[in-house]
């Protein structure tokens, strides 16, 4: 990727190279904060600044770490990276804190971060690998805003907590479809907007194991 | 004794890992196209998650919560926000550790866990009950009954969606969604199975 421009690096990674569709990089929390978009775009906003200062501060280094303990660097990078935006959340926005709960510290797992300093800060200069972490923040959150927009929507009649298609509950026409506010409904959004997106960019398209070959048998009389 | 056992079908089954609250997907959907792997995987987490549980929950009550180096005569100190650097700090050299113990007492389990021991690391599974301990406040004992079914909970799923995967590969599925996209759509089709569990209370 040495010679990728600067627009490649920041824009590719959203629908070309997207790190939950393609890459199966950062799913668990993809489906566990998608319940309402507010938490959502929290939940992408501390991604997306974690993986870019994670990709800068790696790359900055990436000349003094020794091989052989570069993950250890790279996990105390992005764990007190993680720490700083656990704290601000803490203080700026603590309801949505709760609500997240435990997922804010599980981005030290999440495997974008990781992946990404690891697959490209360490072969890449500073400001290539700060955007190169910008563009994959914003690939997830590309895909955690589509999950979360139906999942509220149908599953609440809502969109950022203001109501939208009046529920039933309440006196309204909408009757809410709580299946989307489960857990299963996340798996089977992102199910299908992979296959959205594979039939829109069919160079994605995995190789089958198997061929089934054509049904030949001639029928007896 | 009941407390402990109640504990442990919960941590199995009504809030498995994988399938409620979607932790260690990464390599939950990577590593489950064949049965060996996914059952070497499996053992590999139920070992690591029930060593580092406990050993976090130690360091948590005697050092890193609230008042709690009152031994040490600092009882104001609230050293919790470096909770996560050190969690993962633990559980980084617990398998670094177990790699090489594993290595030179049991070779055989070794070579069966293979590449998977180091890939743990980053799963989120293993951090995501670490974290889920602290803010339950599990006791010593539970935390080690908790580390455990956590453990078997995720293992049970993974080798149930390998055994999946490995029918599925003969069938005619949709060209968009060959591969990754039906893999979530089965994963959905059994986190609604487990669903079923969420309505015993224990």
């Amino acid at each position: 990727m040495a010679g990728s421009t600067a627009k490649q690096v920041l824009f590719e990674p959203i629908f070309s190279n997207n790190p939950i569709a393609l890459q199966i990089l950062g799913i668990c929390s993809a489906l566990a904060v998608t319940t309402s978009m507010s938490v959502s775009i929290v939940m992408c906003l501390a991604v997306t600044a974690v993986t870019a200062f994670s990709n800068l501060a790696v790359s900055l280094v990436r000349t003094q770490i020794p091989g052989s303990i570069r993950i250890i660097v790279q996990m105390t990078i992005i764990a007190s990276l993680v720490i700083v935006v656990d704290q601000i959340l803490k203080a700026y926005a603590y309801e949505i804190s709760k609500q997240l709960s435990v997922f804010v510290g599980l981005i030290i797992t999440n495997c974008i971060v990781m992946g990404r300093a690891e697959g490209f800060a360490m072969t890449n200069p500073p400001l290539m690998s700060f955007l190169d972490g910008i563009g994959n923040g914003l690939g997830y959150s590309v895909i955690l805003l589509f999950v979360a927009f139906f999942r509220e929507l149908l599953g609440a009649g809502s969109l950022f907590g203001v109501s939208l298609m009046p529920v039933v509950n309440e006196g309204g026409w909408y009757v809410p479809n709580g299946l989307l506010l489960l857990p299963p409904s996340a798996f089977f959004i992102i199910g299908l907007a992979i296959w959205g997106l594979r039939t829109w960019k069919p160079e994605q398209v995995e190789e089958p194991d198997y061929k089934l070959s054509r049904h030949t048998v001639k029928e007896a009389f | 004794m009941e407390h402990y056992l109640s504990l442990l079908l919960k941590a199995i089954f009504v809030e498995n890992m994988a399938l409620a609250f979607f932790l260690g997907m990464c390599t939950f959907l990577a590593i489950s196209k064949k049965i060996e792997a996914a059952t070497g995987l499996g053992i590999a987490v139920v070992v690591v998650l029930t060593v580092t549980v406990p050993v976090n929950n130690l360091l948590y009550n005697t050092i890193l919560r609230e008042g709690a180096l009152d031994w040490a005569g600092l009882p104001n100190v609230d050293l919790s926000f470096l909770g996560l650097l050190t969690y993962i700090g633990v559980i980084a050299a617990i398998v670094q550790i177990m790699e090489m113990v594993l290595d030179k007492y049991i070779p055989a389990l070794y070579a069966a866990l293979g590449v998977f021991l180091p890939l743990i690391t980053v799963n989120c599974a293993i951090l995501g009950a670490s974290l889920f301990m602290v803010e339950r406040d599990y006791t010593f004992g539970e935390s080690l009954v908790y580390g455990f079914g956590a453990g078997v909970g995720w293992a049970l799923a993974i080798i149930a969606l390998a055994g999946i995967r490995e029918k599925l590969k003969y069938s005619d599925v949709p060209n968009g969604l060959r591969g990754l996209g039906i893999t979530f759509i089965t994963v959905g089709l059994m986190s609604l199975g487990f669903m079923s569990f969420s309505g015993i209370s224990l």
